[in-house]
């Protein structure tokens, strides 16, 4: 005989889960105490949301499963912010809630929200288990669907009895079982030979590598097909990392925050090859205007979302990854040379901007410091507003990961993202680069870090403002400063670091940052660097 | 245009809430929703008619595939399928009128499935169209009340939509 609780944890072993990460509460109280016999780790964070963005991170950097558990009620809407952030990016999170008594359910008793309900809109799927023995087929679905096809979280609700109910026998099935389901995962061989059809005929073809080939490990293929092809490539924000930044035929990121030479490149391309990219409103403010120009094909293995955003000449659903091991083997080099010319010019008449200060850090010479001095393989974590726009932009991404919330552009993601990323890879440096606004939302997780000993770096861009609104105010509101200031409600962020126990320090100039930087990423421990910028310092 | 959807979907609790708050989140046109077995007592079917152009129509279709439950979605082939939805319309009815009103009845195919002194109710079970001109033709009598369900809708001929896959 098991109860329901040892089965959620057998079935967690099974599918070769070693740490999950958490905030226990009544109503998930007998798993815990089921967890206490497992080998499982269990890393507790100091608030939900971060629960889930640390398996974000854990799962985004090791390639698993992220698992996250809450207890019901408040701990369980507290994780909402984070499952919203993991699906609008697609990242495999398993989401275990506990729930209310299930003879309770409906009657708004202590500590009951219907979180499946509540994340309908944002989950891939969702369980709200009545009887311990779904358990085990419940289990074996959910993982299967968080990780196959578009991968994204699924959760699973289980209420107190549920996990106390006795069940006769444990038996995991071999394989899930769901007729509704049948993600395609092979392009379609005559698709593809469109493609490549297409592709021989076009002046100006240009690749746009979306969140969607790091999603199916297809780094070397996309590499391969663009050396291969000749065709020049730039990337939406959740792709960068695939190419890197010094690649003779990479543009950069495209997108309203996006690179000059980029974005000007695709307005005048003939041909765009859409791979994982979903061509959101931040990457392509006017996707009409591109299919008027240019052939569009794309590459994607959710069908939805060909021709949600964009119209497209040729459609090709599948895993990129093969798609683009197919199309680097058949391809060969037809692009123009005066188009790869014209390339090369773009990319040379807008260079990053920005030059060394002495009254202040400037960021993004700073990001371009701090990517020279990283080791190859880093995984860089950057936060959401300007700090995002400056990592992205500058941040030379070599063998290793760009991680941020790109899709649903959460403020606190890095810290937490980080932690999860460090726990994945523990031998590999990884830095989280937050703005003090956004530093601020997840400041708690330093908990975390110390009682872990987790060696996250973390940067934090300390302007005194909330830099991205504070631009937008500028630019579009009279420069009329409300709700923006954080000026003399912020802590001395060196002082909170030591009163938890994490060495920091603060730099005022470029040349400052620069040697704590180096000791920074020298030193065995968590740290965190200050850097004081310029409020004034523009985004791009 | 109008498109109908046949949607085969797992019979369970909960899948419904889920079809519909799709429709509300996306910004799609629902014109009618019904819902009931099949010959399958593990499977539901669910026939929509969505307002909107082809393009919409496509986006319905891919995100309820993307839904786990949804078994099987098919985009009626409009002139290839049989429709029908029941209304029961309930009319002023004053004793000189019942004749006429019988009449209506006759010619429209519907029921006249309850009398009182100064009412009558029909039932029809018929396409949109033919449902509405009854409910023109008697409208000068005054309608009082009007029941609808949403379309049901089958294919003609031998062919039939179905799940690929059984369990």
């Amino acid at each position: 005989m098991f109860s329901g609780a040892q089965i959620m944890v057998k079935c967690l072993e099974e599918e070769n889960v070693n740490l999950v990460f958490g905030y226990p509460g009544a109503a998930i109280c007998p798993f815990y105490d089921c967890l206490f016999e497992s080998d499982i780790r269990h890393i507790l964070c100091r608030e939900e949301q971060n629960a889930a963005h640390e398996a974000s991170g854990y799962a985004r950097s090791s390639g698993k499963i992220g698992v996250c558990v809450a207890t019901s009620g408040p701990g369980a809407t507290n994780l909402i912010t984070g499952i919203a952030t993991a699906y609008m990016d697609s990242i495999p999170l398993i989401i275990i809630t506990g729930q209310v008594n299930s003879w309770l359910l409906g009657r708004d008793v202590f500590q009951e929200a219907d979180i499946t309900g509540a994340c309908e809109s944002f989950t891939k799927h969702s369980y709200l288990v009545k009887d311990a023995n779904d358990l085990t087929h419940i289990f074996k679905e959910a993982f299967y669907i968080a990780s196959t096809g578009r991968p994204g979280p699924v959760l699973i609700d289980i209420p107190t009895d549920i996990q106390n109910q006795m069940v006769e026998d444990f038996h995991y099935p071999e394989k899930a079982q769901i007729r509704g389901y049948k993600p395609r995962t092979q392009g379609h061989i005559m698709q593809i030979k469109k493609a490549l059809i297409a592709i021989s005929k076009a002046k100006r073809p240009i690749l746009c590598c979306g969140g969607g080939v790091v999603l199916s490990g297809a780094r070397e293929e996309m590499i391969a097909f663009a050396t291969n092809s000749g065709i020049p490539v730039c990337a939406t924000m959740m792709g960068i990392g695939v190419v890197p930044m010094n690649s003779d035929h990479y543009l950069g990121m495209i997108g309203t925050h996006g690179r000059e030479s980029a974005n000007r490149a695709l307005k005048k391309a003939d041909l765009v090859i859409l791979c994982g990219a979903r061509v959101g409103d931040r990457a392509v403010s006017s996707p009409e205007q591109i299919a008027n120009k240019a052939v569009i094909i794309h590459i994607d293995i959710d069908p939805a979302e060909i021709g949600k955003n964009i119209q497209v000449d040729i459609p090709i659903v599948g895993d990129i990854r093969g798609v683009l091991h197919t199309m680097a083997e058949e391809i060969t080099d037809t692009v123009p040379e005066e188009w790869k010319k014209e390339v090369l010019e773009l990319k040379n008449q807008y260079p990053l901007r920005g030059v060394p200060r002495e009254d202040a850090v400037e960021p993004r010479v700073f990001i371009r410091d701090l990517s020279s001095m990283m080791e190859e393989n880093a995984i860089l974590v950057a936060d959401v507003g300007q700090n995002q726009i400056w990592s992205a932009r500058n941040f030379n991404v070599k063998r290793g990961r760009f991680l941020t919330s790109g899709g649903l552009g959460t403020m606190g993601y890095a810290i937490p993202a980080a932690i999860g990323a460090k726990l994945a890879k523990p031998r590999r440096q990884v830095v989280a680069v937050c703005g003090d606004g956004s530093f601020q939302m997840a400041m708690c997780e330093l908990g975390t870090i110390m009682q872990y000993q987790i060696p996250i770096k973390i940067i934090i861009m300390q302007n005194g403002t909330l830099g991205m609104v504070k631009e937008f105010q500028d630019k579009l509101y009279h420069s009329h400063y409300i709700a923006t200031q954080l000026k003399g409600g912020e802590p001395d962020f060196v002082l909170l670091a030591k009163s938890y126990g994490i060495k920091a320090e603060c730099a005022f100039s470029n040349q400052e940052a620069k040697e704590a930087a180096a000791r920074m990423l020298e030193s065995p421990d968590p740290y965190i660097l200050v850097c004081r910028v310029d409020p004034d310092t523009p985004s791009i | 245009m109008k498109f109908t959807l046949s949607v085969l979907v797992e019979n369970q609790p909960g899948l419904l809430s889920k079809v519909v708050s799709l429709f509300a989140r996306r910004g799609f046109n629902i014109d009618s929703l019904a819902v009931g077995v099949t010959e399958d007592s593990t499977i539901s079917r669910i026939t929509i008619v969505v307002d909107g152009d082809e393009s919409i129509v496509e986006q319905v279709e891919k995100q309820l595939n993307k839904l786990i439950q949804v078994i099987k979605v098919k985009v009626l082939t409009p002139g290839n399928f049989l429709s029908r939805e029941l209304s029961l319309i309930k009319v002023n009815c004053r004793t000189q009128d019942r004749i006429d009103l019988m009449k209506i009845a006759e010619l429209m195919k519907a029921q006249i499935i309850d009398v009182a002194p100064s009412s009558l109710t029909l039932e029809i079970s018929d396409t949109q169209e033919n449902t509405q001109t009854l409910i023109d033709l008697v409208h000068p009598y005054g309608i009082k009340e009007i029941v609808r369900t949403g379309a049901i809708a089958i294919e003609k001929g031998a062919q039939i939509t179905k799940s690929k896959v059984n369990p």
